[in-house]
């Protein structure tokens, strides 16, 4: 059985992911910023098998809040073995152009929170030496792009800032999994037909499971995503700036 | 405001709608101005225009699809609106409780399942789904909230049941399981010569078998006409058997530019169908999805119609005259060959139905496909509308698509009082299409 803690738990993604965990009778620690999304969440995973749910309300830019939230979910589930953080926002490329303060907001939302949860957590697993920290980064941090650069940088710091925590982590035999899903489709438009390149929360999710059991390192989610980025990265600068991506 | 275009199973009718969602069983009615109207669209398994609300908007209730509790000692599931039987059956099975009333598919919402009032093989013994639904909230564009019952707001409940979503949004439901021992059927197939030895050996199984349910070869003529097989079954006592469930074997993925269901594929497969099995009679056990649910092994079965989509038609009729309707329904479907591979006849017993517009009542019902020719089978519709007519029956409106208003408020005489209850921002294709001018 597996203790999982998972921050941003009502995210499309995490509750897919929660689904799964709950379904193989896991117990979990559900922090979100609503607390009757995480009430609802609790109910229907201890129906679908989960061991136990606990639930606090939080939101991540409360630093101050992390430490004693860590300290309530171990007391809870009685440790934890695996983390999921799979918060963030989709920030409005346009508007941050326009506004220095929002900039900032979106990249302490999307990376610099990440990094702040993850210090305390990386401490806590490297003293105990088990377990495996997931963390939702994206394709969008592979390479800065005029469309969702705001965005695009907070997910390659979340990436970078990971990728120095596996290596960090490794000789304490801690798993960190930097996860990058492209096109989600969420529940808005879950019931139609959208281009091929889209993929469903629940797929995606079963391949956050799949990666946390064999404790991979980066996943691209699909995997094709992989082959995507690197075609993109791959592209000269001087090539790059002229297109309309 | 998020535009998509939606049809419904039988692709017949595909149009723009205005998409809405709620995030949460707490969340508020969605305010649609200033659209005219709004319908519950759960998974789109209703054949025709019910589910469809064409030039307004429709509510997707798929988002809504959290468990609330199950208590694995009696039985009782109380899920949101839009969690699938396919779901319910995942968490219900493995502690031994299947659903009380099974459609034909288990891609259905629980919320379309009561709003459909559902009914499955097993009618002559269960009723419909309706009739297993302990209680549900019913939420309505002014805001209201109304937890309904046999006992409590019990009108709003009859009027909810069937009610096709018109009545407003169910949030959530409690729904009563009923205890199996497990996964597997004991299914006996039963070949019978025509329509009177169906209605005999029926009657005769529906003493001692849980289901019943026919298929006929809907090109037999003659002395053959009505000739098919009997399916009867029990759920098996033991709890562990051979067999496998079959899950999605096979995927339609894309439509073929025409429909592949024709007079030379259907005489083929109605022969060999027919003359499937040596004996007159079979038994084995069968896994419960090849049992109740053969047709989702092939996802998107629908496409096989082609791109002018397919029609089903269902009828059933009361009372003594359903005899002779039947034999004339079957004459004239088999005299035109457009009939197709899902023929099914099926004793409806006598429970009676929860809902002001449930489709079923004690009598033979038939259903089947048709692909959508246009003309030439709106002809043949007209001519089986006119049997049922005069037999005092009537069809279903989850599988219907063009029946005349006419017909429908015959068969649904208690129509005029769904109007008290209708919320008054939900409306459906299908409603303005039957009552309009009335």
């Amino acid at each position: 059985m597996r203790r999982v803690l998972i921050v941003g738990a009502a995210s499309a993604i995490a509750e897919a992911t929660a689904r799964i965990f709950a379904a193989r009778g896991d117990a979990l620690f559900l922090v979100g910023r609503k607390a009757q999304v995480l009430e609802a969440m609790a109910m229907d995973l201890k129906v679908r098998g989960a061991a136990q749910v606990g639930t606090e309300v939080l939101d991540a830019n409360d630093f101050a809040g992390h430490e004693p939230m860590l300290d309530r979910a171990q007391a809870l589930l009685g440790g934890l073995d695996t983390v999921l953080i799979a918060y963030g926002t989709l920030s409005d490329q346009k508007a941050c152009e326009a506004s220095a303060d929002l900039t900032v907001r979106e990249l302490t939302n999307n990376a610099v929170s990440v990094a702040a949860l993850l210090t305390p957590l990386a401490a806590r697993f490297e003293a105990q030496r088990k377990g495996a920290i997931a963390v939702i980064s994206s394709v969008a941090g592979d390479r800065g792009r005029q469309s969702n650069y705001v965005y695009g940088s907070a997910k390659s710091l979340v990436s970078t800032f990971t990728s120095g925590m596996r290596q960090r982590l490794a000789k304490s035999g801690v798993a960190v999994i930097t996860l990058k899903p492209g096109f989600v489709d969420t529940p808005m438009t879950a019931a139609f037909s959208k281009g091929a390149l889209w993929a469903k929360p629940h797929q995606v999710g079963a391949g956050i499971v799949r990666a946390i059991d064999r404790s991979a390192n980066v996943v691209y989610l699909p995997w094709f995503w992989r082959l995507i980025m690197l075609v993109i990265r791959s592209i000269p600068e001087r090539v790059f700036v002229r297109l309309k991506l | 405001m998020l535009m998509q275009v939606v049809s419904s199973w039988g692709n017949v009718i595909r149009a723009e709608h205005a998409i809405f969602q709620l995030d949460s069983r707490y969340a508020p009615f969605p305010d649609i101005s200033p659209l005219p109207s709004i319908l519950p669209y759960g998974n789109g398994r209703s054949y025709g225009d019910s589910c469809l609300n064409t030039g307004a908007a429709l509510l997707q209730t798929r988002s809504l699809d959290k468990f609330i509790s199950f208590d694995p000692q009696a039985g009782t599931l109380t899920c949101e609106a839009g969690v699938l039987l396919e779901e319910v059956l995942r968490i219900a099975l493995p502690k031994g409780w299947f659903v009380p009333v099974s459609p034909g598919t288990q891609f259905v919402t629980v919320g379309g399942a009561i709003a459909n009032d559902v009914h499955g093989k097993n009618h002559h013994g269960y009723g419909t789904f309706g009739s297993h639904v302990k209680r549900f909230e019913l939420l309505r564009s002014d805001g209201s909230r109304r937890v309904c019952s046999p006992t409590e707001n019990s009108d709003w409940f009859g009027a909810t049941v069937g009610g096709l979503g018109l009545t407003g949004l169910i949030t959530w439901a409690e729904v009563q399981l009923r205890r199996v021992a497990g996964p597997y059927m004991d299914v006996e197939t039963i070949r019978f010569g025509n329509l009177d030895e169906f209605l005999a050996l029926s009657r005769e199984s529906d003493r001692d078998f849980e289901y019943t349910v026919a298929w006929v070869d809907c090109l037999g003529r003659g002395s053959s006409l009505g000739r098919g097989l009997l399916q009867r079954a029990n759920h098996a006592a033991a709890a562990a058997q051979p067999g496998k469930a079959h899950g999605a074997r096979f995927n339609m993925p894309f439509t073929p530019p025409v429909s592949l269901i024709n007079s030379a594929s259907l005489r083929l497969f109605n022969t060999a169908y027919y003359h499937r099995q040596w004996g007159d009679r079979k038994r084995a056990l069968q896994h419960y999805e090849s049992f109740f649910y053969p047709l989702d092994g092939i996802r998107n079965w629908n496409r096989l119609y082609g791109p002018r989509g397919l029609y089903q038609y269902q009828c059933v009729i009361p009372g003594p005259a359903g005899r002779d309707a039947t034999a004339g329904l079957l004459e004239s479907i088999a005299r035109s060959g457009f009939g197709s591979f899902l023929a099914v006849l099926k004793l409806f017993g006598p429970l009676s139905s929860p809902g002001m517009l449930s489709f079923p009542r004690e009598g033979i019902t038939l259903a089947l496909d048709f692909p959508n020719r246009g003309a030439p089978l709106e002809r043949l519709f007209r001519e089986l509308d006119a049997i049922v007519n005069a037999a005092g029956g009537r069809l279903y409106p989850a599988k219907d698509g063009r029946m005349p208003g006419e017909l429908f408020r015959a068969g649904y005489p208690r129509w005029r009082e769904l109007h008290q209850f209708m919320d008054p921002r939900c409306s459906s294709t299908f409603w303005r299409r039957v009552t309009e001018g009335a």
